[in-house]
């Protein structure tokens, strides 16, 4: 008996350590989600005392989550009362709770189309519908090549090697671009994303509008070549390609970690992916027509030549109301966005995601309308 | 098998308790009832939950092939049931193929531990195992998609290179090997646990008499083995395995996480892209759903469903048949 009760204690505490162990690592003192837990690289900014409370709710595009994480973890460290929630049930998720009233915002990688304006501005009402693009993400192509680094490629490459007639590591056509390159002779194996997704829907619309005679599909959010490699998320096909060699994936710029990566063909030159070259495509791009003013969709233009530009981005546009039925969410949302749109909320966005900072002439724009909000 | 003589014992037990205590039974009628409820109440979730599937899967089942066509992953031109197909295929070649793998092995842990190993050292082995059944498959999964399967390359590329000319072992073997043949050997690994723990229980039930009278004609320990504990456990073995199938079926992370999906009904097991599983499918396309694409997922479950209880079922009648002249009697 006295044997059973020693083992029975010595159960208990291995489960309480494990238990204990599970805490640390799910829930450091410094993780975002944790009220004051702010990163701490985060622009320091001098802590208000600010008057607001209450709570708000918004969802949408899983894209937008870690950036989101940084944006709520500095809006709470400077309003202590307030708490914001944000659900990554995906675009098509958060435009549809967004249509209904669930949430007072939402994340959505694509515009509303017309159907969904028209119940979004029949729920905003009398309000506008504001669409603003204050997620912007550069795509990196990425590869996972001994001794390679980087490569140039023009898009007529990059859509063969992603539609299967660019076989080779050292085929003719990556050879004519990279002279400097000791390409080894190995076999290509591209790697796409399994779930739909912002990230394959933009990066298709890249090489359907730069090279629509190599790239003949047209743009998806799911993959259109089957019977390939392919996995889950950004994070899955990162590990993929690096598990695997003489593979090459797209994946969102701040998960590409320590592999090689393309440059770009833009006009005449080769761009590298950087935040600033992704903002330069977004200001370079026109807006789109025929929706109200208070609607930022831009129509990237995927094909430009405007220096410094890369142009394989992913916008993520924030949806919300001018004005909510209850003037305290109205409040706490302007509050919101306007910390997301202004510059601590982008550098800290930037820092945490790696996403690109929206460009002052973009921002001077904006910020009335967020602020407006009532 | 040895409990099949306990009943009447315990029923004239009963019997012989009421006589004896005509006024007390209260307690043991609220037992009674409370017993009765819990057994009808499995009824019920089974019912509710054949009824949820029907009902959520309708909309899909009676949609016409344009509006299905209007989800993006599902092929054009195509209807549920095509789409349906290759996810039952791909979903039952896993699943079979980790039987194939698990089975042996599960067999031959079991009888070393139940015949061949010292008693000491029997009876830890068989406290690892018991601790090793209770890991959850999650965990298995992790570590068979991040750490074994890269370390499977190059075995698959020596059986393409060499034994292509079979259409399983069709080349070349797809790098990284995020493929069926992985899948099949990491399902495997989650499923042993499990099937030899029970394995080992039934093997340990063989009768000590049919064993010393094997022995005491002069059989060898494998001729003992072979013929006394391997023909009294086989309804038992067979259970197990069905326990290990029904995990396989159902497993939804470590495929998720291992294999690159394709549906097609192809049986070369090295290739990328060309099987996928009924719950990996649910796992993987469900966030990005549309309301009638949730629907056909839920069409895709109740396959699985129907294609688990087919599975117990005709497990149940394998036993059922087996019974009656298997060594138990």
């Amino acid at each position: 008996m006295r044997h059973d009760a020693t083992r029975g204690t010595a159960l208990a505490a291995a489960a309480a350590v494990l238990l204990l162990a599970g805490c640390g690592s799910d829930d450091p003192v410094n993780h975002p989600w944790r009220p004051g837990g702010a990163p701490t690289d985060a622009p320091a900014e001098a802590p208000v005392a600010s008057d607001l409370s209450g709570s708000v709710a918004g969802a949408g595009a899983s894209s937008q989550e870690s950036a989101m994480q940084a944006w709520v973890a500095g809006f709470q460290s400077a309003n202590p009362d307030v708490s914001v929630a944000y659900d990554p049930v995906g675009s098509g998720g958060g435009r549809t709770q967004f249509v209904e009233g669930g949430v007072a915002f939402a994340g959505s990688d694509a515009p509303l189309d017309e159907e969904e304006l028209a119940a979004a501005q029949e729920r905003c009402a009398p309000g506008e519908v504001v669409e603003a693009p204050l997620y912007i993400s550069p795509i990196a192509v990425v590869f996972n090549l001994e001794g390679v680094d980087s490569l140039a490629m023009s898009p007529a490459t990059v859509a063969g090697i992603f539609a299967g007639t660019i076989t080779r590591w050292d085929a003719p056509e990556i050879a004519a671009e990279n002279p400097d390159v000791a390409l080894p002779d190995l076999g290509i194996t591209p790697v796409n994303r399994s779930d739909e997704s912002g990230t394959t829907e933009n990066f298709t619309e890249y090489l359907h509008a730069t090279a629509p005679e190599a790239w003949p599909h047209e743009p998806s959010g799911d993959w259109p070549v089957s019977g390939g490699q392919s996995a889950q998320g950004n994070s899955g096909v990162v590990q993929t390609v690096t598990d695997g060699t003489g593979t090459i994936t797209y994946a969102d710029a701040s998960k590409a970690g320590s592999l090689g990566t393309v440059r770009l063909g833009v006009g005449d030159e080769f761009v590298e992916f950087s935040p600033e070259a992704a903002a330069a495509v977004v200001d370079a791009s026109p807006r789109a027509e025929g929706r109200p003013a208070t609607s930022f969709v831009v129509e990237l233009d995927r094909t430009t030549t405007a220096p410094g530009a890369y142009p394989l981005v992913l916008i993520s546009y924030t949806l919300a109301c001018t004005a909510y039925e209850d003037p305290a969410t109205g409040e706490l949302v302007s509050a919101f966005l306007s910390y997301v749109a202004g510059e601590a909320g982008q550098a800290a966005a930037a820092d945490t995601a790696g996403s690109a900072p929206v460009s002052d002439a973009l921002r001077s724009e904006v910020l009335p309308v967020l602020e407006g909000i009532g | 098998m040895s409990t099949s003589d306990t009943p009447p014992v315990r029923q004239e037990d009963d019997d012989l308790q009421a006589a004896r205590r005509p006024h007390r039974d209260t307690a043991g009628r609220v037992f009674a009832g409370l017993s009765t409820g819990a057994g009808t109440l499995i009824l019920v979730v089974l019912a509710a939950v054949a009824a949820f599937l029907l009902l959520r899967a309708w909309p899909a089942l009676t949609a016409g092939s344009e509006e299905l066509a209007a989800i993006s992953w599902i092929p054009d031109h195509g209807s549920i049931v095509r789409y349906v197909g290759p996810l039952v295929f791909g979903t039952l070649v896993a699943a079979v193929l980790a039987l194939l793998m698990a089975v042996p092995v599960a067999v031959g842990i079991a009888l070393f531990i139940s015949h061949y190993a010292p008693r000491r050292l029997a009876a830890s082995l068989g406290y690892v195992v018991d601790l090793l059944a209770a890991i959850p498959s999650v965990i298995y999964g992790l570590w068979g998609g991040l750490w074994l399967s890269r370390r499977l390359e190059g075995v698959w590329g020596w059986l393409a290179d060499n034994l292509g000319f079979i259409p399983l072992f069709e080349g070349p073997a797809a790098t990284p090997p995020r493929v069926m043949m992985t899948v099949g050997v990491v399902l495997a690994v989650m499923i042993l646990p499990i099937i030899t723990a029970v394995a080992r229980e039934v093997f340990l039930q063989t009768p000590r008499l049919h064993e010393e009278a094997a022995l005491a004609l002069g059989a060898t320990r494998w001729e003992m083995v072979r013929m006394a504990v391997l023909p009294f456990g086989r309804s038992g073995l067979i259970s197990a395995s069905m326990l290990g199938l029904g995990r396989a079926l159902g497993e939804t992370m470590a495929v998720l996480m291992i294999l690159s999906p394709g549906l097609t009904y192809s049986f070369a097991l090295l290739l990328a892209g060309r099987h996928q599983t009924i719950a990996a499918n649910i796992a993987l396309q469900f966030p990005e759903a549309s309301p009638l694409g949730v629907s056909a997922l839920i069409a895709t479950g109740l396959a699985l469903f129907v294609i688990t209880l087919a599975v117990n079922m005709a497990a149940r009648w394998v036993v059922a048949r087996r019974k009656d002249f298997s060594g138990a009697n």
